[in-house]
């Protein structure tokens, strides 16, 4: 079971946390200022996964922004680095090839994709189809339906990524 | 500028981001938020009623407050407020807030539950969902308390839509997570386990996890998931990947659920029925097959879900432990790994191929890539990588590669990371020790550790060392050559001084003869040590000198020089002082015989598990994360500390039989070593003592426990649903016990049924003390596993661990109800359904006494009905069990045969594992 999953920026900053276990904000204060540490310490071909604390933590960069999942002893690293990935298409799909602003400006639409993506630290639905439709759903009962083309869609170096490259651009 | 998305823009909220992030220091950044917060706090009391999309505004702004890290204190109302709301982004808003914020803020907690309530049952498939997502996300107490019995029939419900079962499913998961006596099993449970079978692909994924969850917490109850987990994984994995259109993932088909699915195989063996024990041995094969298969897309997505079934297929495989030709292939295929170019990969290859080290059919395959593990000890770039390799290195050591592989880790240790410096150093430690056939090579090596890495060599490592040294008088003579070379060094480790004087003070003789070890070079050689040691190094090498005095009469008026010296009897140090002057003094007035006795050479340790595994072990189990599980907590919270007993006694005197503390403990079992990393390193470190666990059913006090240190008594009573139990702890020896600890530790699945409060005890317990713990305890549901009490102390320096099966069992929670013979078949007949009564016939182990066995009935907890079964022999008794939640009426009947020397057992009882428990507890009685 995922324990908790995190996304921050290069510079370190929190952009999304997600907690599926109880624990007290001074607890989770302490987690993420540790694991973000220790995330950005590592070098780009190190492999995605490491020991910490009893859990396996698995992470990925995706351009200015990192994915970080703590999960138990006994699940499986390559499976969770495909939920990573998986999450991403989704926002990339939903917001049209995403960066990290979007998920900035709209943190609650990121929550809600990934209250219908994972559910008490479990794969609720793979289907990328079936979880955008649920999302689309309700957005229909919304008024106006607001289309935007990217305006950073362009080439960045990996290391220049900045907050408006798409994830997907690296 | 603000990227605005699909949906409901919120310009407010859009502008508010705005503004944070232009905000140039942390000091504007606070201004902003508190101009923010104020505006909000007044929109909110103001008296205009505000509409549902400026309070879903203001309400995502607070959270995004939040989110940044600040706290907030109002809003929860209006948050509150939105859940009923009949515009879904306004709802799912208030969700939302309520999800990251409110934990059990119990002021709320009811009006959520209400919102919570109206929305499951709105029939809405969207606002049920959105109310599943709160209850799973929140996963409260309270909310268990509402909602656990309308969930399960929500999910198995015919006309619930597809996504809102996801939802049901592993909301329920996280129910049965937090409060799982909340959460009873019952017929739906049968309806979940056919959920593998429906059409729709994400509430098979959904409802696996359920499934595997319960299914570790009751196996019987879901054996019939094997079949049905068999028959889908075959039709994923041999289908063709068309078949599963959206949950197709990069050409691979349904890759989370097949994972899911081998998951939920590992909570069972390998199944017994031929014909499924086939399917699923050609599954695992596909799976094994297409590894080998070229990749359908050079993306790297295809290639890890590919390999995360094949990984959760080697689990499975190395689980069952029972298909040879299997497990070689999968030690084959894992030797591929380990020269892939993704660093992943060859991360997870070692990781798997740890555990397929352990298993004897697989052993030896794993042995033929050992020199690849050596390589990737030298070349790999992450140090992860590298602590993997080492891991593997220690699991696949055995006789015959254990030179080669301590050699090789000895290297590494020379460059090796700081962090994991010290475990190579044990683990180092103990392959020399468990497969030295030749002791000067063991003495070699741990020398070399401390020559390596001497400030990671901990004082087990450098006891062990002189422990086994002494008891091998093979290796005496050549230890004490090493070291009195080691220590030529202009620089060596302080360890090695302490090893060495050790050594030298025991065994020096024997390299007396050479003039160039003669007494007096080496008495100079320890002694140019001296001043650079610290306090213990230097008491240590006293000691050795007075054995020198013993050993050497030449080297005697030396010794006795430097004792005089007003740096040893002026000594600052208590402790140095005292030793000189005693010391001197002993030189001087002792006889040559008394000397020679006092000061004779230590006698052998008797054999003992070995204190560095028992380090090595502690280490593996640091480090848990704080408080996961909330339901856990009172088990070991409520610290109070216990009075002492006595003022610990601090004088200390040398002592010349003790001169490292190094005495003995002989502990319980006398294996020199069991290898721990064999198996999965986070179980329970010592044996669980439950010998006399069974003598307690049907009584409550007398000795639990007892080994050549430590008696443990107990005594206690029970009133309805609680129980205090006093635990005497008697130290038998006469040295102190030190950093004595007692802690409970129970399985998972049976914390939330019974409640354990503990008090804390001294540390110290003095030569023949007895000191007294509490514990309270509370039934909050009928339970099977009890408790176990884990005992830690220190003895003499050694680590002496144990663990006890503490006899808090079903039956102690019995009062006793007397009843007339009419009432009781009366009662007995209400309870005829076949899965309340509980009936056992077993052959008497003990002589079948009338008395006794009255005695026993009554002591289990019952009233003992007379003159109610129409025949004398038997024996009826009822009584009721208390819990917290419910209270069982029990009805029992025990028929004894004595020409056939056996008994009938009955039991019968509204529940049916409290039957069930019952009758398994008395009926080892006789």
């Amino acid at each position: 079971m995922m324990q908790f999953m995190l996304l921050f920026s290069r510079q370190g900053k929190l952009r999304l946390q997600k907690w599926y276990v109880p624990l007290s904000d001074k607890e989770k204060k302490k987690i993420t200022r540790e694991l973000v540490q220790t995330v950005l310490a590592r070098k780009p071909k190190m492999c995605s996964f490491l020991e910490w604390r009893d859990l396996k933590v698995v992470y990925k960069r995706y351009a200015s922004l990192y994915f970080c999942c703590a999960v138990e002893n006994q699940d499986n690293e390559l499976i969770t680095l495909e939920i990573i990935h998986r999450y991403v298409e989704l926002l990339d799909k939903y917001f049209g090839s995403v960066c990290e602003l979007d998920i900035i400006f709209n943190f609650e639409k990121a929550y809600f994709i990934l209250d219908e993506f994972l559910l008490g630290g479990e794969a609720q639905e793979t289907s990328k189809k079936n979880v955008l439709k649920a999302i689309e759903q309700a957005d229909l009962l919304q008024e106006n339906v607001d289309f935007q083309t990217r305006l950073f869609a362009g080439v960045m170096v990996p290391g220049l990524a900045s907050e408006s490259s798409g994830l997907f651009q690296n | 500028m603000p990227a605005v998305s699909k949906g409901d823009g919120m310009r407010g909220l859009a502008v508010f981001i705005s503004d944070i992030r232009n905000c140039k220091s942390k000091e504007a950044e606070i201004k902003r938020i508190n101009k923010e917060l104020a505006n909000i706090r007044s929109k909110f009391k103001g008296d205009k009623a505000l509409d549902g999309y400026s309070k879903k505004k203001y309400v995502c702004k607070l959270l995004f407050i939040f989110l940044l890290g600040h706290d907030i204190d109002f809003g929860h109302m209006e948050a509150v407020n939105l859940l009923s709301s009949n515009k879904y982004t306004e709802k799912q808003i208030g969700y939302l807030f309520i999800s990251v914020l409110v934990n059990s803020n119990s002021d709320l907690i009811r009006l959520i539950n209400n919102g919570i309530k109206n929305d499951l049952n709105s029939r809405n498939p969207t606002f049920m969902n959105l109310a599943l997502h709160c209850i799973a996300n929140v996963g409260s107490r309270e909310m268990a308390e509402a909602f656990a019995s309308d969930i399960p029939r929500i999910l198995v419900a015919g006309d619930t839509m597809d996504s809102v079962k996801q939802s049901a499913a592993l909301c329920l998961l996280r129910l049965n997570r937090t409060s799982p006596d909340l959460v009873p099993m019952g017929e739906w449970t049968a309806r979940v386990v056919h959920l593998l079978n429906d059409q729709h692909l994400g509430v098979v994924t959904a409802a696996t996890s359920l499934i595997t969850t319960l299914a570790q917490k009751s196996p019987d109850d879901f054996k019939t998931s094997v079949a049905l987990s068999v028959a889908r994984l075959s039709r994923i994995v041999t289908s063709a990947s068309i078949d599963l259109q959206d949950y197709t993932y990069y050409f691979v088909a349904a890759p989370w659920l097949s994972v899911k699915l081998l998951r939920l195989l590992q909570c069972y063996p390998p199944p017994e029925d031929a014909s499924l024990r086939s399917r699923l041995t050609e599954c695992l094969e596909t799976i094994l097959n297409k590894a080998q298969e070229p990749p359908k897309s050079k993306k790297v997505q295809h290639s890890n879900a590919k390999n995360a079934v094949l990984f959760e297929a080697i689990s499975l495989i190395i689980h069952h432990d029972s298909e040879p030709t299997l497990l070689v292939r999968a030690c084959n295929q894992l030797g591929q790994f380990l020269q892939h170019r993704e660093t992943n990969l060859r991360y997870l290859a070692l990781e798997s191929m740890c555990m397929l080290a352990s298993s004897e059919f697989s052993h030896e395959a794993v042995k033929t890539h050992m020199e690849t593990v050596i390589n990737a000890l030298k070349t790999e770039r992450d140090v992860s990588v590298r602590q993997r390799a080492v891991d593997l290195l220690y699991a696949m050591c055995d006789r015959s590669n254990a030179k080669q592989i301590v050699a090789e880790m000895l290297t590494y240790l020379e460059n090796a990371d700081y962090s994991i410096r010290e475990e190579i150093v044990l683990k180092v430690a103990i392959l020399a020790e468990k497969y030295a056939v030749d002791y000067t090579w063991y003495v070699d090596t741990i020398l070399n550790l401390i020559r390596i890495a001497g400030d990671y060599v901990s004082e087990e490592v450098w006891y062990r060392v002189i422990q086994i040294v002494i008891n091998r008088d093979d290796v005496q003579g050549y230890a004490a050559k090493t070291v009195f070379e080691a220590l030529q060094a202009p620089a060596c480790h302080e360890n090695l001084v302490k090893v060495g004087g050790y050594i030298l003070g025991e065994f020096g003789n024997l390299i007396a003869g050479d003039s160039r070890s003669s007494p007096l070079v080496q008495f100079n050689l320890l002694h140019s040590k001296f001043h650079l040691c610290s306090v213990p190094t230097r008491a240590l090498l006293l000691s050795a000198y007075i054995k020198f005095i013993n050993l050497f009469p030449e080297v005697k008026i030396t010794i006795q020089d430097v004792l005089r010296s007003d740096s040893q009897l002026r000594n600052a140090d208590v402790e140095l002082q005292q030793r000189a002057v005693e010391y001197l003094r002993l030189s001087c007035i002792a006889s040559t015989d008394i000397l020679a006795t006092v000061l004779e050479e230590m006698p052998p340790f008797p054999e003992r598990e070995s204190s560095i595994l028992a380090k090595l072990k502690k280490k593996k189990g640091r480090g848990n994360l704080p408080v996961i599980d909330d339901t856990r907590r009172n088990v070991n919270g409520n610290v109070e500390h216990a009075e002492k007993t006595e003022a610990p006694n601090q004088v200390s005197t040398p002592s010349f039989t003790d001169l490292l503390n190094l005495n003995s403990a002989p502990g319980p079992g006398g294996n020199l070593l069991v290898d721990v990393f064999s198996d999965n390193a986070a179980l329970s470190s010592t044996d669980v003592c439950e010998e006399n666990f069974s003598r307690f059913v049907c009584k409550n006090n007398g000795v639990i426990f007892e080994n050549q240190l430590l008696q443990i008594g107990l005594k206690s009573e029970y009133r309805q649903n609680l129980g205090r139990m006093y635990v005497f702890y008697g130290n038998k020896t006469s040295t102190q016990f030190l950093s004595f600890t007692s802690s409970l530790s129970v399985l998972d699945s049976f914390s939330p049924q019974l409640n354990m409060h503990v008090k804390t005890v001294d540390p110290v317990i003095e030569g023949g003390a007895q000191v007294q713990q509490i514990l309270n305890m509370e039934c909050v549901s009928d339970f099977t596993e009890a408790p176990v009490l884990k005992v830690q102390f220190r003895y003499g320096g050694m680590l002496q661990n144990l663990a006890v099966k503490l006899p808090v069992m079903l039956n102690k929670f019995f009062q006793p109800t007397e009843m007339t013979s009419q009432d009781f078949f009366q009662r007995w007949k209400q309870l005829g359904a076949p899965e309340q009564e509980v009936q056992k016939i077993f052959k008497a182990k003990l002589p079948m006494d009338t008395e006794v066995t009255k005695a026993k009935i009554i002591g289990f907890g019952v009233a003992l009905l007379d003159r109610v079964d129409p025949n004398p022999e038997n024996f009826v008794g009822a009584g009721v069990i208390h819990t917290k939640s419910i209270q069982v009426g029990c009805l029992l009947r025990l028929e004894p045969n004595a020409q056939a020397q056996m008994y009938r057992l009955t039991l019968r009882t509204s529940r049916e594992s409290v039957s069930r428990r019952l009758c398994d507890l008395l009926s080892e009685q006789f």
